[in-house]
């Protein structure tokens, strides 16, 4: 386990019995905690209960499985992480009070909507989170402020600007991002092996 | 934490706002003018009485913005310790009297698309100030109050002027309640419900907030509990080598005063966790009083929170 | 007390240096031969005159140039100013905090009249003289913690107090010590500090917490930290580190005198009145080892000091490739003799 404090916890999901309303992000990885969670409640949950499903790399069969498994939710499936948050945000512009978003998956899901969900006043410790699958990281360059996506190497190279970045364990909540920092600074001539770390 | 850092205020004014219920406007008897201070504050009042001091926090009721005087109502209690009853009695226009600088225990979320504020009886006395904060920033905002009838219901007539429909109240004796469950259903994503009044009122309108579905992020709320009456004990204190004996209408915090002896407190009602003390021994049971320590630390019986707290038993040691 | 303000620079060809007077006065944080890592926070009380402690806003002879090198900063990259939303009631209380103390401090250089909610501000060595509604954020050409920022020495955050902790939803910081606001904005006090090494085990920042939540309006508290900084550059922040890290192994046994400075934070906090929050001020003073060696009881015991810092630390603070060149280079300074307690000069 990190030391570091801004590492988030992602505790795993467990019901609320009085929301009015559940809405779950979750990819495929995280739709097995999903199917858990839907057999952890009482019968009436998954009725109040509708899913975003981003189908990213899932083969139409697959996908089509997952949504019979998490019946009789309600599943919409997108295309990938980026559609799935869009539709998370609709969902989120119109909702009101009584509502509790849950999120299951990679990191950069999760981050991605807790992230949606502060934009939306919905306090990071009210959604209850589950962490599933791969151990990808999303990464913010502090130098150029550019993000990397599903990193997996600790180097990385930055995708924008193309410095060797070291991914620290601090996490910063409204940007979903782990930080990267210049891991060759104070000695340029060298270029650190790039480990797979975070897979 | 000690007099020093204490403020002197002259009542400028004594009012009767409802049965019961007088409303004090305090003026800077010292060089320094009046601090300014956020919606929710309180400011904590020094009574010399007779026999003993009581120090008793009451919320701050005039516009944050205002610090030509500083307003606060007390509710005279029957049967109380006292403080409340000192305010009413012996308290007049020219009575000088020690306060606190402001604290904020009980702020706005000022990140909150909404503010739904709840309040019983004299429970309304931090919510004046909030209002005003709220209404300066532009903030959304709605008020219900529960009063047994007009008569006690300090203040409605002036709210409503002044914030028109925002303000609900609700009279007992007409048999109005606050209809919180229809009140909660379809607010806006992000409102936040603060809540206070008596104890039973708090926790049925927390329960009411969960069934509603509200996490628990978005609910707030303040008591202003004066320490209960219990029987008297001993205190012995292992640094100071001395033993105080604490009398039933009084608190640790109280009896250690009153001997001249220095601990450490902030907002004497069990919130802030200032006057957190370690037990060394206790012959009898530790009766946690505070919203402070958490369920673990009481069931410990290691740590007490000397203002709210106190023992049923013969005498209890403290590493003090 | 009038300022002779210097010219000098923070980058490029780094002429900043102290004046003897600016020396003795310098906030020497070590008060014993060794390391030790405390919390050390003590009222933020009016210190002797001629004390960076004798006013709440110390000013002194870099103001200027500081101020010229915050603006080159903040119009390289405009996210080290940044606010939420919410804490706009914070910042007008910030303004008004420096803005009273530095006129009432410094009447020489600063003025402010106020008539209800007009108010006058003059700052002489800026040439700024601007009336403005108290308030009224159009009045004004920034936002009123930018507008004061620009105008004050020191490093600020603001944090809002919610749920029983304390959040980073503010700042204005161009001289930090390796932090990114930009990255850190929105994070509450156990989040931001998360970087630092050993201090979250042995409970220091539990403590601290609950310290600060219990602040009290008109009772501000300070407290010392330090790092070392090569050349004198105040903008030693993460953003710029692969510019500025090679710096770092430039240090030499001929260049340590001038090159490497020990950089003292002065860190105070006030409770700010009518928004609740805590402004966090990051004064920053510089001094470099050929000024330090000039008092002969730091020249003693910074060699001492830096001897027992745990690696750890160390690393944090990013000494480690010139700490032992660092100590060979003060060692000459350190004749064995016993020190006194405490940081000032004998």
């Amino acid at each position: 386990m990190s030391t570091i404090k801004s590492r988030p916890i992602y505790p795993g999901l467990s019901p609320d019995p009085n929301a009015r309303r559940n809405v779950v992000v979750c990819d495929a990885a995280g739709a097995e905690a999903v199917v858990e969670l839907l057999a952890r409640a009482d019968g009436e949950f998954a009725g109040r209960t509708s899913v975003v499903l981003s189908s990213e790399g899932l083969f139409g069969k697959e996908s089509e499985s997952i949504v019979e498994r998490l019946k009789p939710a309600t599943v919409e499936t997108t295309a990938g992480l980026v559609p799935a948050i869009d539709r998370l945000k609709e969902i989120l512009a119109s909702a009101t009070m009584g509502l509790r978003l849950y999120a299951a998956g990679s990191e950069p899901l999760i981050g991605s909507v807790v992230q949606a969900g502060a934009e939306n006043f919905i306090d990071p410790l009210s959604v209850r989170t589950e962490h599933r699958g791969s151990l990808k990281r999303r990464v913010q360059c502090v130098h150029c402020k550019g993000m990397t996506e599903n990193v997996t190497t600790n180097p990385v190279k930055c995708a924008q600007c193309g410095l060797l970045l070291l991914v620290r364990d601090h996490y910063s909540k409204r940007l979903a991002a782990f930080q990267g920092v210049c891991i060759n600074a104070e000695t340029p001539d060298e270029s650190p092996e790039l480990k797979v770390e975070f897979q | 934490m000690t007099a020093s850092f204490l403020r002197t205020v002259r009542v400028a004014e004594v009012e009767p706002v409802a049965s019961r219920i007088k409303r004090f406007r305090l003026v800077s008897a010292d060089s320094q003018p009046l601090s300014e201070f956020s919606g929710g504050s309180h400011v904590t009042v020094c009574m010399k009485a007779p026999d003993r001091l009581i120090r008793n926090p009451y919320s701050l009721m005039g516009s944050p913005s205002d610090t030509s005087s500083y307003q606060i109502s007390v509710l005279k209690v029957e049967g109380s310790r006292g403080g409340s009853e000192f305010m009413h009695e012996r308290v007049e226009v020219g009575t000088e009297l020690e306060i606190s600088e402001p604290l904020n225990l009980f702020p706005p979320a000022k990140i909150a698309r909404k503010h739904i504020l709840v309040a019983g009886g004299i429970g309304i006395t931090p919510f004046m100030s909030m209002m005003g904060e709220l209404e300066a920033l532009g903030a959304d905002f709605e008020l219900h109050y529960g009063v047994r009838s007009l008569g006690d219901g300090a203040f409605c007539k002036l709210l409503e002027a002044r914030y028109g429909k925002r303000i609900h109240v609700y009279l007992q004796d007409q048999g109005q309640l606050i209809p919180l469950e229809r009140v909660l259903a379809n607010q806006p994503l992000g409102s936040h419900m603060y809540v206070c009044g008596p104890k039973p009122m708090i926790d049925w309108a927390l329960r009411t907030a969960t069934l509603a579905g509200w996490p628990d992020e978005n609910i707030h709320s303040e008591q202003f509990n004066a320490p209960p009456i219990g029987k008297p004990f001993v205190v012995k204190l292992t640094k100071s080598k001395r033993e105080v004996r604490v009398g039933g209408h009084q608190s640790i915090l109280e009896a250690l005063e009153q001997n001249g002896i220095d601990a450490p407190f902030l907002c004497r009602g069990g919130a802030c966790g200032q006057c957190e003390t370690s037990v060394a021994a206790c012959d009898g049971f530790i009766e946690h009083n505070d919203h402070y320590l958490s369920d673990a630390e009481k069931a410990s019986g290691k740590k007490i929170m000397i203002c709210m707290s106190r023992i049923s038993g013969d005498a209890i040691t403290l590493d003090l | 007390m009038v300022l002779a303000f210097k010219n000098e620079t923070f980058r490029d060809d780094f002429t900043f240096s102290n004046s003897p007077a600016a020396i003795r006065r310098f906030p020497f944080p070590f008060v014993e031969d060794k390391y030790m890592y405390s919390v050390n926070i003590e009222p933020h009380e009016l210190g002797p005159k001629g004390s960076v402690y004798e006013f709440p806003i110390d000013i002194d002879e870099h103001y200027v140039s500081e101020m010229r090198d915050r603006a080159l900063v903040l119009d390289a990259d405009p996210g080290r100013c940044q606010a939420l939303p919410h804490m706009i009631t914070a910042q007008w209380d910030m303004l008004e905090l420096l803005m009273t103390s530095m006129a009432r401090d410094y009447p020489e250089h600063f003025s402010l009249t106020r008539d209800g909610n007009q108010w006058h501000w003059i700052n002489r060595p800026l040439g700024i003289d601007h009336k403005f509604t108290f308030g009224d954020v159009a009045t004004l050409p920034y936002q009123p913690m930018e507008y004061i920022g620009r105008q004050c020495q020191g490093d600020f955050s603001i944090q809002d107090q919610r749920d029983g902790q304390l959040w980073m939803d503010a700042g204005i910081i161009t001289t930090q010590a390796d932090w990114s606001l930009d990255f850190d904005v929105g994070m509450n006090f156990f989040e931001w500090h998360a970087p630092v090494p050993l201090a979250h085990q042995a409970g220091v920042f539990d403590r601290a917490l609950k310290f600060l939540l219990n602040m009290q309006h008109g009772r501000p508290v300070r407290r010392l930290n330090w790092t070392m900084t090569i050349n004198s550059r105040l903008d030693t922040s993460p953003e710029n580190y692969h510019k500025w890290g090679i710096d770092r192994t430039t240090v030499t046994p001929e260049n340590v005198g001038d090159k490497v400075h020990l950089r003292v934070e002065l860190q105070a906090l006030w409770r700010l009145p009518r928004s609740n929050a805590i402004l966090f001020s990051i004064r920053c003073y510089m001094i470099k080892m050929r000024e330090l060696a000039t008092v002969p009881k730091w020249g003693r015991r910074l060699p001492r000091v830096l001897r027992t810092l745990p690696d750890e630390i160390a690393d944090y603070k990013g000494l480690t490739r010139y700490r032992q060149t660092t100590i060979d280079w003060l060692s000459k300074y350190d004749d064995g003799a016993p020190t006194s307690l405490g940081g000032g000069p004998d």
